[in-house]
C-alpha cells in the first residue's frame, strides 16, 4: 500500500462505481405511438414517417415511404379531404398540419422527378384480375403487384381511373395527373386493358387467373320519384360529369337546379356554370352543417357563385320552373314539410341523390350476397365465390377516393395470403399519441401555409386547376411544422435534461438509457417534446 | 399567403438539439462528446435541478476556453452529494475548503495562477444559496470589489436543502422551510425578508451579472459564454428547483422553472457594469398560481383553508418584476 497523507486510507475513485439505478422505482422506456394522423388515414399512410423525412428534405426517400401505402400522392394530394388534418394535435396548438398540400408536393415532385416505383424481386407465379381502374383497383393492383404476383386490370371504359376520371371534374384533379400516376403503375409490371367489359365470372377463372379482385365502383345515379311535366330536363349528375369528360358536355340552358347535399351536387353545380349556365343553384333538404358534402367544397363553390338552397325540396318539375317546398328540422334533425311553397326558374334539374353500383356481373354468381345494393364480404374481403374479392364503393361503407386505395390495399394483402394458403391479420394498433402526451412547449410558433387558389372570378369559367401546389420552400416549411406524435424525431431534450447522465447518444442519433445509474426521476419523459417515453414501473 | 422565412425548426431554439440544426445551432448539451464535468454516480436527489445546472455550466465554460477550467466550491449539495469520500463526481479540478470561504479561495487560486503567469486558466466558484447569499456574503462582496477574475455561479434553490431545508436569504416570502412553518397569521418565510443578490451584485459595479433557469438551456448557456469573455468579477445566479425541499415531483424540475420565468416570478435579465442590458421576454404568461401550486412549500396556500389573500400578494410580486426587468414585449399583451 502506497504511502498516504495524514487522515487518508483510500484511493481517490469516481463516483462511477456508485450505481445510481438501485434507487430507480420506475424506468424511462423509448415508445412508438400511433400518431392521430396515421390513425385516421382510411389508406393506413405513415403520415409522420414520411412527413419525417421530407423535414429533412429528403422528398425522394418521402416519397418511397408515403407510396408504401398509397401509389396515387400527386391525386390524393388533391382530392384527399385529409381525415389526418381534422385529427392532427396541432391543430390545438395553432393549426393543423397541412399534410395534403405536402403530400402533393411530393406527388408532383414524383412525376417531375420520374421517380419510379421499385419492381418486385421474385414472382409468385400467381394471376390476378382486377375489374375496375378505379382507386381501389388500381391500388390493389399495385399492392398485389409489388409482392410479386401478375397482375392484369381490365376496364369498361376508354381510359383508365374510374370515378377520378369520370367523377371529379378536372378543375379539381388534372387529367394529366391521373395519367402520370397511372402510367408509374403500368411500368411496375400492370397490365390495364381499357374497353374490356368483364361479363363472366367463372370465365376468367378458366383464362388462368388464381384470383379476382372486383372495384367497380359505383357509376349509376340514383334516381328519386318526382312529378315532372313532359318536357321538363331532367339528368342525373354522375352522367353529367361523365359525358362532360367525354368530350360531349350536355345542354344545360341558363339556369341550372341541382338536386342534392353531397360532394357530387357541389361538383355538378360548378361544372354547369363552367359549361355557360349563368345561375347554378343547389337545393336540399337540410341544413348546410348537416350536409354530406365537406366544407371546403361548399365554400369553394359559393365563391364561384353557385346559390344554395338549404332547406328545401322539390316538388315538381315542369319546363322553365321548379316548384320547392320550404322544410324545416324537427328536433332529431330530420327535415320536415312546412307547407310553404316556392317557385324558381330552371332550364334543366340535375340529380345528385346519390349512387349505386352496376352490379349484373356479380348477381347471378353462386354465394354472392348482395344487400342494399352492395356486396357482402367476408372479415377478408372475399364474396361468396372462392376467390373472388370486392372493395371500394361497391361494398359497405365510406365511399370516397382515399377509402378506396385503403380498401385496395387490404384486399390485396388478403388477396396475398389466400393465394398463399394463409390469413392476413391486421398487425395490433400502437396505443394512441394523444395531444396531452406532449409538451408543446418546445414546438416554435408557426401557421399553417396557405395553397394559392386560383381567384374565383377566374376560375367560374374555366376547368383549369383551382387549388395550387406549394413550393418547395413551402413544403418544406409545412413539414417541419409536424410535432412528430409519438415518435422521437431526435430533438437531445432527454439526452440534454438528464442530471444523470444516464441517457446515451447514439452515433446514428438515437438515445439509449443506461439504467446502471438513471434514478428514475422522469424529468426525460417530462421534457420529451413528442412523448416518445413512458415511465415504467419496476418489477422487482 | 403568409410570408414566411424558410429556416424554420420544428423545435426552433426550444429544445437541448435537433436533427435539423447545424451543431453552431444546437446547444453544448447536445454535443455526444460534451465534458459531462459532473458525471453520473452523484447522490443528488432524482430530478436534482442544481446537478443539472452544475453540469450546464461547467460543460459550457470548458467548451469556452478549450478546457482550462478550475472550480471552487462552497459546502452545500452540491459539495456532498459529489464528492463523498473517497469518491468524487468531477472530471475538472476541483476544490473545496469551507463554506462561507469559496468566494475568498477562488480569488486565491485565481491570484496564485496570475503570479504563475497562468492567465488562460479561467477559475469558477460555486455554491448554493445558502453559501453565496447568506454564509459566504462577506468574501463574495469583497471578490467582487476587487474585482478579481472569477466567474461565481450561485445555484438558488431557495433554502439550505443539504441540512434540512432551513430558511435563506433566498427563500421567497409565503414558503414553508423548517424554519418558516406554515402556521400562524403570516405562515411561511415573511415577506420584506430576505435578499436578491443579483441587485446587490449590479451595485458593485462588476463587468457581467446575469440570472437564469434551468428551464432555457440555450440562454443559460449563451450566458455562461459571455461570461467567459469578460475578465473580472462575474456573477451568474441560477433558479434551481429542488423536489426535496419544495415538495414537488421529481419530473417537473424544469417544468417549475419555466413555471417561474413565465408567471414572472424570477426575472431572467443580465447587466453590464452596474446596468441591466436584456431581460428574456415572456412567451406564455401565467398567473403566479400555476408556479406555485404543484410546490408543497406554498400547499397552506390553497385548498379549503387556503390564502388567496397571499398569493394575490405573491402576484404582486411577478407583476412588480415584469414592470421593473421589462418582462413583457412591448405589444404582446394588453
Amino acid at each position: 500500500m502506497a504511502e498516504k497523507p495524514f487522515a487518508i486510507t483510500l484511493d481517490v475513485g469516481s463516483s462511477l462505481a456508485n450505481k445510481t439505478g438501485t434507487w430507480r422505482t420506475e424506468r424511462p422506456v423509448y415508445v412508438h405511438r400511433l400518431p392521430p394522423c396515421n390513425d385516421a388515414c382510411p389508406a393506413g399512410e405513415d403520415v409522420q414517417g414520411w412527413l419525417y423525412k421530407a423535414e429533412e428534405g429528403a422528398y425522394e426517400e418521402a416519397w418511397r415511404r408515403l407510396t408504401v401505402n398509397n401509389p396515387m400522392p400527386a391525386i390524393m394530394g388533391r382530392v384527399c379531404y385529409h381525415p389526418c388534418q381534422t385529427a392532427c394535435n396541432r391543430a390545438q396548438v395553432d393549426e393543423t398540419v397541412g399534410i395534403n398540400s405536402v403530400e402533393r408536393f411530393l406527388g408532383d415532385e414524383a412525376i417531375k422527378q420520374g421517380w419510379a416505383f421499385a419492381k418486385p424481386e421474385t414472382s409468385t407465379g400467381k394471376r390476378v384480375l382486377v375489374v375496375g381502374s378505379g382507386p381501389s383497383g388500381l391500388s390493389a393492383a399495385y399492392h398485389l403487384a409489388r409482392l410479386g404476383h401478375a397482375v392484369t386490370i381490365r376496364e369498361s371504359a376508354e381510359q383508365p381511373g374510374g370515378m377520378m376520371r369520370y367523377g371529379i371534374p378536372a378543375y379539381r384533379l388534372p387529367r394529366d395527373i391521373i395519367d402520370a400516376e397511372v402510367q408509374r403503375i403500368v411500368d411496375l409490371g400492370v397490365v390495364i386493358e381499357c374497353n374490356a367489359k368483364v361479363t363472366d365470372i367463372p370465365a376468367v377463372f378458366a383464362e388462368g387467373f388464381d384470383a379476382v379482385f372486383l372495384a367497380v365502383g359505383a357509376h349509376l345515379g340514383k334516381r328519386a320519384y318526382i312529378p315532372a311535366g313532359e318536357s321538363a330536363r331532367i339528368l342525373d349528375a354522375v352522367s353529367m360529369l361523365h359525358d362532360t369528360e367525354s368530350g360531349e358536355p350536355p345542354m344545360l340552358g341558363k339556369r341550372v337546379i341541382v338536386y342534392g347535399g353531397g360532394n357530387t351536387a357541389m361538383d355538378a353545380a360548378r361544372t354547369a356554370k363552367r359549361l355557360g349556365a349563368a345561375e347554378a343553384i343547389v337545393v336540399y333538404r337540410r341544413t348546410r352543417d348537416k350536409a354530406p358534402a365537406h366544407d371546403v367544397e361548399i365554400t369553394e363553390a359559393l365563391e364561384e357563385g353557385i346559390t344554395m338552397h338549404w332547406l328545401s325540396t322539390i316538388k315538381h318539375i315542369d319546363a322553365g320552373a321548379v316548384q320547392i317546398e320550404k322544410m324545416q328540422l324537427d328536433e332529431k334533425g330530420f327535415p320536415q314539410p312546412t307547407g310553404e311553397f316556392d317557385t324558381l326558374e330552371a332550364d334543366s334539374v340535375v340529380l345528385a341523390l346519390g349512387q349505386d353500383c352496376d352490379l349484373t356481373l356479380i348477381e347471378n354468381l353462386p354465394g354472392v350476397v348482395i344487400d342494399d345494393g352492395v356486396v357482402q364480404v367476408a372479415d377478408n374481403m372475399m364474396t361468396g365465390y372462392a376467390g373472388v374479392f370486392a372493395a371500394g364503393d361497391m361494398v359497405p361503407g365510406e365511399r370516397t377516393v382515399t377509402a378506396g386505395i385503403g380498401g385496395g390495399k387490404l384486399a390485396a394483402r388478403h388477396i396475398d395470403a389466400w393465394l398463399r394458403g394463409d390469413a392476413w391479420v391486421h398487425p395490433e394498433r400502437p396505443n394512441l399519441a394523444s395531444f396531452d402526451r406532449l409538451n408543446t412547449w418546445y414546438y416554435a410558433d408557426a401557421e399553417k401555409t396557405q395553397r394559392p387558389r386560383l381567384d374565383a372570378a377566374r376560375r367560374a369559367d374555366t376547368f383549369d386547376e383551382v387549388v395550387q401546389g406549394l413550393t418547395a420552400e413551402n413544403a418544406l416549411f409545412e413539414a417541419r411544422r409536424c410535432m412528430s406524435c409519438g415518435n422521437c424525431f431526435n430533438c437531445d431534450n432527454c439526452f440534454g435534461v438528464c442530471p444523470d447522465n444516464a441517457v446515451i447518444k447514439k452515433p446514428d442519433g438515437t438515445y439509449e438509457f443506461n439504467l446502471d445509474f438513471c434514478k428514475g426521476c422522469g424529468l426525460c419523459a417530462h421534457e420529451c417534446p413528442c412523448g416518445a417515453i413512458d415511465m415504467e414501473l419496476e418489477l422487482t | 399567403m403568409t410570408v414566411t422565412p424558410l429556416k424554420f425548426y420544428q423545435v426552433g431554439s426550444f429544445a437541448v438539439g435537433n436533427r435539423l440544426l447545424t451543431d453552431e445551432e444546437r446547444s453544448e448539451q447536445s454535443n455526444p462528446n460534451r465534458v459531462n464535468a459532473l458525471t453520473s454516480g452523484h447522490r443528488a436527489c432524482q430530478g436534482c435541478g442544481e446537478a443539472l445546472g452544475a453540469r450546464y455550466v461547467l460543460d459550457t465554460a470548458m467548451a469556452a476556453t478549450d478546457g482550462k477550467i478550475m472550480a471552487v466550491n462552497a459546502t452545500g449539495c452540491l459539495e456532498v452529494f459529489s464528492t463523498p469520500y473517497p469518491e468524487t463526481s468531477w472530471r475538472i479540478p476541483w476544490l473545496h475548503s469551507l463554506f462561507g470561504n469559496a468566494a475568498a479561495v477562488a480569488s486565491g487560486v485565481a491570484t496564485a495562477l496570475k503570479a504563475q503567469g497562468k492567465t488562460d486558466i479561467r477559475v469558477i466558484a460555486q455554491g448554493g444559496d445558502g453559501g453565496t447569499v447568506d454564509i459566504g456574503f462577506g468574501p463574495l462582496s469583497g471578490m467582487w470589489e476587487r474585482n478579481d477574475d472569477v466567474l461565481y455561479v450561485c445555484y438558488d434553490n431557495e433554502a439550505y436543502m443539504n441540512t434540512g431545508v432551513q430558511r435563506s436569504g433566498a427563500t421567497p416570502p409565503a414558503a414553508r422551510t423548517n424554519t418558516s412553518h406554515a402556521s400562524g397569521p403570516e405562515p411561511g418565510a415573511h415577506f420584506n425578508q430576505g435578499k436578491f443578490l443579483p441587485l446587490i451584485a449590479m451595485a458593485h459595479h462588476i463587468p457581467y451579472v446575469a440570472t437564469a433557469t434551468v428551464a432555457d438551456l440555450h440562454d443559460l448557456e449563451a450566458k455562461v459564454k459571455k461570461a467567459m469573455t469578460f475578465r473580472g468579477a462575474r456573477y451568474l445566479h441560477i433558479l434551481v428547483p429542488c423536489p426535496l425541499g419544495w415538495g414537488s415531483r421529481s419530473d417537473e424540475t424544469i417544468m417549475l422553472s419555466r413555471a417561474a420565468v413565465e408567471s414572472g416570478f424570477f426575472p431572467v435579465f443580465e447587466a453590464e457594469h452596474g446596468v441591466m442590458t436584456s431581460s428574456k421576454k415572456i412567451r406564455r404568461r401565467i398567473p403566479v398560481e400555476e408556479y406555485l401550486k404543484p410546490q408543497k412549500r406554498y400547499a397552506h396556500l390553497f385548498g379549503a383553508n387556503g390564502r388567496p389573500d397571499i398569493v394575490e400578494r405573491l402576484q404582486r410580486i411577478a407583476d412588480h418584476n415584469i414592470e421593473q426587468y421589462d418582462l413583457v414585449e412591448k405589444g404582446a399583451e394588453e
